[in-house]
C-alpha cells in the first residue's frame, strides 16, 4: 500500500530558470514528512515533481530520478496519468469540483478508473468520507453541491476525494493555509490517522504544524534571491526542532532568519 | 428593413453579481453623484421605454391585421393579406424559421464547442491566437456576403451531400432528396450554422478560458487525462456559458434575413422533405414582401414579426430556466 519515495539528483525548471537544484532524499512509507522553508524556496515545486504535476505548468521540466519503491516515475514509457493515480494530492485552497455534489466529488477519481457497481461506489464513498472525518457532517447532504460546505469541510472533502482511489502516497501542499484554527486541527488529526495507511508529504509554512504532525522534516532554502532552491537538511522532526545540524535551519526555526 | 433582428430579446448572459449596497440616500450628495445617477437611471428607463414602445407598436398593428384575417392566423398555409377577404397564416413561416434554426444549432454548437476547446486547451499558444482572431473576424462578415457565398458557392456544390444524405437517411422521409435544386431549408440551416459559428465559438472560448486552474489541477491530480479534465472540470463549468452562447447564435439564426432570402427558394408550403426546395422564414418573408405590400399587407407582416418576437422570448426564457435550474452547481460562487 504505502510506498517509499527515493529522490536523487532532482532538478526542476521553469523554462530555462532552475527552480530547485540537486535534491536527494528518502521519504519513508507510513510516515509524515514535512517540508518547511521560506517562500519561493521551491518546496511546492518539489512536491509537484513527486506526482508529475510540475510538468503541467507551462515550461515546467524535471531532471533526475524519483523512485516509488522500484519504479522510476520519470522513466521512459511511464504515463504521468498513471503516476497521478498512484500519488494523490491535496492543494492549498480547497478545490472540490463546483459542479458536482459531495458524493460525486468523492467518486470522481473512482469513475476515472473504471466502472463500479452503485453499491460498491456507495461503500467506498462512505469509507473515504469516514476516513476524512467528514461522514457525520455530510451524510445527510451527500447529493448537495460540494461547494456549499465550509472551507474546512471542503478541504476534508478534497482529502476524501484523494484517498478514495487508494493512492500509495498523499501529497499535501499547505493544506491548512486557507483554514481557520479549528478546521486546521481537524485536518491535522486526520493526517495523524492517515499516516497509518499512506506515505504523507506535507508542505507547510507553519512550523508548529510541522512539529505537531510530522515524523521527519526537510528544510529548504535559497542560497540567494534568483538562485535555485536547495534542500538544506532532512532529519527527524524532533532533532530538526531541537538540535539541527545546520546553522541556517536553526536560524529559520528560531525566527532569526534573513 | 431588418427590424426583426433588432427585436430579438437580449440573450441570457451570466448575471452580474447583485448590486453592491447603495450608499444611504440621506445626507449630503455631491453634484457628480447626482448627475451620474440621473444619467444611468435615465439610460435604464430608456431601454424599458423603447422595448415597451416596440411591443405596443407590434401588438397594435398585428391586432389590426389579425382581426380582419379570414383564415386561421396560426395554421393557414397561405399568404394573401391583400385579397378580398384577406387570408394569411404563419404556419409555414414558423415551421421554416424553427426548423432551419434547429438544423443550424445541431451543426454549429458541437463544432463551435470543439473549436473553443481546441483553442483553449489543445492548440499551442502560437496557433491559438491566430485561430481565435480569424474566428472573431468571421463574426464581422456582413450577412449579405454570406448570402452571396451561399447562393453562388454553397448551393451549387451541395449535390454530393444531398445524394449521400438521400442514400443513407432517405428512408426517414425528411431527408429524402427528390433531385430538386438544393435551395431548401436544409441548405439554409447549413448557411445559418456557418454564420452563427463565430459568435458561439467566441463566447464559449471566453468561458472555457475562465475555468479556474485549480479545478483543472484537481482533476489532473486524480489521474485524469486531458479529455477527462475537460469532461470533469471544463465542460460542467462552461455549461451555462455555452447555453448563453448558443442562445446568442439562435437569436441571430431566427432573425437572419438576407442570407436566407438569397438561398431559399420560397413557397407557402411545408415540404415533406427538408431537402426539397420551398418553405420560408419570418424574416425572409417580411424582407421579400414588405416593399410591395399594401397597408393591410404590412400589418400582416408586422403580425408575423410579432410571432417571431414571441418565439425569441420563449427560447430565451427556456434557456434562462435551464441555467437557473443548475445554478447552485454553476461554480459561480467558487
Amino acid at each position: 500500500m504505502a510506498k517509499r519515495i527515493d529522490v536523487s539528483g532532482l532538478n526542476a525548471y521553469y523554462n530555462s530558470f532552475l527552480a530547485i537544484e540537486d535534491i536527494s532524499m528518502t521519504i519513508e512509507p507510513r510516515s509524515v514528512t514535512a517540508f518547511i522553508g521560506p517562500s519561493g524556496c521551491g518546496k511546492s515545486t518539489f512536491l509537484r515533481t513527486l506526482n508529475r504535476m510540475h510538468e503541467v505548468t507551462p515550461g515546467g521540466r524535471v531532471e533526475g530520478k524519483v523512485m516509488l519503491d522500484s519504479e522510476d516515475l520519470y522513466g521512459s514509457g511511464v504515463d504521468p496519468v498513471a503516476v497521478r493515480r498512484e500519488v494523490g494530492m491535496v492543494f492549498q485552497r480547497p478545490n472540490p469540483f463546483p459542479t458536482m455534489s459531495v458524493y460525486d466529488n468523492v467518486a470522481a477519481g473512482l469513475r476515472l478508473n473504471g466502472k463500479y457497481k452503485k453499491s460498491d461506489l456507495d461503500d467506498i464513498v462512505e469509507k473515504s468520507l469516514r476516513g476524512a472525518n467528514l461522514w457525520n457532517e455530510v451524510k445527510d447532504r451527500l447529493h448537495k453541491p460540494g461547494a456549499g460546505l465550509s472551507g474546512g469541510q471542503q478541504q476534508r472533502l478534497c482529502i476524501a476525494r484523494a484517498i478514495a482511489v487508494e493512492p500509495n502516497v498523499l501529497l499535501m501542499d499547505e493544506p491548512c493555509s486557507a483554514l481557520d484554527p479549528i478546521s486546521t486541527l481537524a485536518v491535522e488529526d486526520l493526517i495523524g490517522e492517515l499516516k497509518e495507511r499512506f506515505t504523507i508529504v506535507i508542505v507547510t509554512h507553519n512550523m508548529q504544524q510541522a512539529a505537531r504532525v510530522s515524523d521527519r522534516t526537510a528544510f529548504f532554502n535559497l542560497a540567494a534571491v534568483g538562485k535555485p532552491g536547495r534542500l538544506v537538511e532532512i532529519d527527524d522532526t524532533e532533532r530538526i526542532f531541537s538540535n539541527p545540524s545546520v546553522q541556517a535551519t536553526e536560524d529559520y526555526i528560531s525566527g532569526r532568519f534573513g | 428593413m431588418d427590424m426583426t433582428t433588432q427585436q430579438t430579446a437580449p440573450p441570457p448572459l451570466p448575471r452580474p453579481a447583485p448590486r453592491a449596497q447603495r450608499p444611504a440616500a440621506r445626507g449630503a450628495t455631491r453634484p457628480g453623484d447626482r448627475i451620474f445617477l440621473g444619467l444611468s437611471r435615465g439610460s435604464g428607463v430608456l431601454v424599458l421605454v423603447i422595448m415597451a414602445a416596440i411591443a405596443a407598436f407590434l401588438t397594435y398593428r398585428a391586432v389590426l391585421a389579425i382581426s380582419k384575417d379570414e383564415a386561421n392566423f396560426l395554421t393557414a398555409f397561405e399568404w394573401n393579406p391583400s385579397g378580398v377577404p384577406p387570408r394569411f397564416g404563419i404556419a409555414v413561416l414558423a415551421f421554416g424559421t424553427v426548423v432551419s434554426s434547429v438544423i443550424a444549432m445541431i451543426i454549429a454548437v458541437p463544432v463551435a464547442v470543439g473549436i473553443a476547446l481546441f483553442i483553449t486547451h489543445y492548440a499551442p499558444r502560437r496557433l491559438a491566437g491566430p485561430i481565435a482572431y480569424v474566428i472573431d473576424l468571421l463574426a464581422a462578415v456582413p450577412s449579405i456576403i454570406y448570402g452571396l457565398w451561399g447562393a453562388l458557392v454553397l448551393v451549387p456544390s451541395l449535390d454530393g451531400l444531398y445524394g449521400w444524405l438521400d442514400q443513407y437517411l432517405g428512408w426517414t422521409g425528411i431527408l429524402e432528396w427528390n433531385q430538386g435544386a438544393p435551395r431548401s431549408l436544409f441548405t439554409v440551416g447549413i448557411l445559418l450554422a456557418i454564420m452563427i459559428l463565430p459568435i458561439i465559438t467566441s463566447v464559449s472560448r471566453e468561458v472555457f478560458g475562465q475555468v479556474p486552474r485549480m479545478h483543472q489541477e484537481a482533476a489532473l491530480a486524480l489521474g485524469a487525462t486531458r479529455w477527462e479534465v475537460i469532461r470533469m472540470a471544463v465542460l460542467p463549468f462552461g455549461r451555462s456559458g455555452v447555453i448563453s452562447a448558443s442562445m446568442l447564435g439562435l437569436g441571430r439564426a431566427l432573425g437572419e434575413t438576407m442570407a436566407v432570402a438569397m438561398v431559399l427558394s420560397p413557397s407557402f408550403d411545408i415540404e415533406a422533405s427538408l431537402l426539397d426546395p420551398g418553405g420560408g422564414t419570418f424574416a425572409q418573408n417580411i424582407a421579400g414582401k414588405f416593399n410591395e405590400a399594401t397597408e393591410m399587407g404590412r400589418d400582416a407582416l408586422i403580425a408575423s414579426g410579432l410571432v417571431l418576437f414571441v418565439i425569441t422570448l420563449l427560447v430565451n426564457g427556456a434557456a434562462r430556466l435551464i441555467i437557473a435550474r443548475r445554478k447552485e452547481y454553476s461554480g459561480a460562487g467558487a
